[in-house]
């Protein structure tokens, strides 16, 4: 069989079952991949001897699952045991963790295989993955000469599933990180309720927003990995002790009677003509499944962004002020005479980033004295509103919110990245759904004037990513999306 | 509200990060661009709302107060930059 990294997660699935494949011919494809495709910046810690141990362990096993012998990568935000895990910063140099994440175990007890860690913004700070130590992931799609940003956070996991160099790949999520990368890339990413997936073993940035999620080929290979993604965890005191339905079974395409919303507040000044007419040819394909479309209105939409860039600088003070040169990573050399305090500011000035640095310092500057009611607790309360905004949609028989996932297709790299504030409003239509704790799905659904893909998201009730991505299959088959990056790596 | 440059060198000593002098100028136009850019938020009427604590309702499960987990105290020190004889070792902290 040839092109076998193409193939999707349900292919290879079949494939293996019926043997004619093995995992071992999967990885061994992914892996020579990867290794032609370093002009793409996505596999910063390649594992290829873990790869073949758990492959030829998955061709041995008879009882396999749906992930058995299936190859995907990993986000460096995934602690791996024993495998470099350093949410791409300088200051989690050398750091091999002791033990492994939920999520990774779990996969692994399926049977996947880890090909390598993927490139990523600095401890997911960003969107454009520029923030990296380990240098830019790069967009394997390209409208002319100039690389492209493949989005971020999860820019590596997006660049690998576009570039077929895995079958899927894990990603997270604190504020569009899976979703902004997914349109970016043409492929397809879900950021799930938060409380789905365990945050065990996952770097944190913002710990009440932060979800991990699966980034695939297409909604069926996102319903695979996301059953085996989620699930109860003791070690993570969020995480929701419900019952994982399989979600690939809820994939029936039939969503005649559904009621989507179109929140008429996601309709920005300056939008560009092809986002308008993505998200009418996404509405028209919806209603022409069955749906009935209704117009609906998010009133605090507006002020997600700035509430966002209150609170997760906030959770991103408290949960970085770990990393001080003591346990794990990179410590400063000292002068004569430097103390403690030296210590914790030489390493922390060296370890972090400039983007790192910023928020570390926005965060401690809403919670300092003084300024604590002003901005954390106001941008507390209104994300209060903001999700009220959702309840009510949902209260009157909404089932899904249909809107663009990005303001826009792909930029070039280094085009944003002096500008913070233009940086943040990437997330203007993701972030809204973090703040709410909600499902959110990237689809790509077209391609813009240059050939570049586009997406739309679709947001769903809390807990019903089976009805979520069962309407994004129906939008998928109707969009037809299929087109592929031209290899120039 | 515009940072200036007092403030921006508080909240790195704060944030236990090293600043040289010459980047606080900058560095506070920074803040007061984000700041800016955050400062909508006052135009929200928030009179009566409470301030979200749990995206979900429901309720943070306990688990008994007991030992689960040690005697690894070489898996601990791993990572350490600097660990002897068991223990984390920094820069003297008292004279």
């Amino acid at each position: 069989m040839s092109d076998l990294s193409k193939l999707t997660i349900a292919a290879a699935r079949d494939a293996l079952k019926k043997g004619d494949v093995t995992s071992v011919e999967l990885t061994e494809a992914c892996l020579a991949e990867i290794d032609a495709a370093d002009a793409l910046g996505a596999f910063v810690h390649k594992t290829p001897d873990i790869a073949m141990e758990q492959a030829k362990a998955a061709d041995a096993r008879t009882d396999g699952g749906d992930l058995n012998g299936i190859p995907l990568g990993i986000k460096d935000l995934f602690c791996t045991k024993g495998v470099a895990s350093q949410a791409a910063s300088r200051i989690l140099d050398g750091f091999k963790p002791e033990y492994e994440s939920t999520v990774t175990t779990q996969l692994f007890d399926q049977g996947a295989v880890m090909l390598g860690k993927l490139n990523m913004d600095e401890f997911a700070m960003g969107s454009s993955n520029e923030t990296s130590v380990y240098g830019n992931a790069v967009n394997p799609w390209k409208a002319g000469a100039a690389e492209l940003t493949p989005g971020g956070s999860s820019g590596g996991s997006a660049s690998a599933v576009a570039a077929d160099l895995c079958l899927g790949a894990t990603g997270t999520d604190t504020g569009g990180s899976i979703r902004q990368p997914a349109a970016f890339t043409g492929i397809t990413g879900i950021k799930p309720t938060y409380g789905r997936v365990s945050r065990w073993g996952i770097v944190a940035f913002a710990s009440s927003l932060d979800q991990a999620g699966p980034m695939t080929k297409d909604v069926r290979d996102a319903a695979i990995m996301l059953r085996a993604m989620s699930g109860h965890d003791p070690k993570d005191s969020t995480s929701a002790d419900l019952a994982v339905p399989d979600f690939e079974a809820a994939l029936t395409g039939d969503i005649r009677g559904k009621t989507i919303g179109i929140p008429k507040e996601y309709r920005m000044d300056g939008m560009p003509a092809e986002i308008e007419k993505l998200w009418e040819d996404g509405t028209a394909m919806l209603r022409d499944a069955g749906a009935r479309i209704v117009d609906i209105t998010l009133p605090h939409t507006k002020y997600a962004l700035p509430a966002y860039y209150v609170i997760a600088p906030a959770e991103a003070s408290s949960n970085l002020a770990r990393y001080d040169g003591v346990r794990f990573g990179h410590r400063a050399t000292l002068a004569a005479g430097d103390g403690i305090t030296e210590m914790y500011e030489k390493t922390r000035a060296e370890g972090f980033g400039d983007e790192v640095q910023r928020r570390v310092m926005i965060g401690t500057y809403v919670l300092s004295a003084g300024f604590y009611d002003a901005y954390y607790n106001r941008a507390r309360k209104v994300r209060t509103l903001i999700k009220q905004d959702f309840e009510a949609v949902f209260a009157d028989g909404v089932d899904a919110i249909l809107t663009p996932a990005t303001p826009s297709a792909a930029f070039e790299l280094g085009q944003k990245f002096d500008d913070p504030v233009q940086m943040y409003l990437n997330d203007v239509f993701t972030v809204t759904v973090n703040l709410a704790g909600l499902p959110g799905i990237a689809v790509p659904a077209g391609v813009d004037a240059q050939g570049l893909p586009l997406g739309l998201q679709l947001i769903g009730r809390p807990w019903e990513e089976g009805d979520l991505l069962n309407t994004a299959y129906a939008l998928e088959q109707a969009a037809g999306f299929v087109a592929k990056p031209a290899r120039w790596w | 509200m515009s940072i200036d440059t007092e403030t921006a060198r508080r909240v790195a000593k704060l944030a236990r990060i090293k600043v040289e002098e010459a980047d606080l100028p900058e560095l506070a136009n920074e803040f007061s661009a984000i700041l800016g850019f955050i400062e909508q938020l006052n135009e929200v009427d928030v009179d009566g709302v409470e301030p979200m604590t749990s995206v979900t309702p429901q309720r943070l499960k306990r688990r008994e107060d007991v030992v689960t987990d040690g005697d690894q105290p070489q898996a601990v020190l791993k990572n350490a930059p600097d660990a002897r004889e068991g223990f984390f070792a920094v820069p003297k902290v008292v004279e």
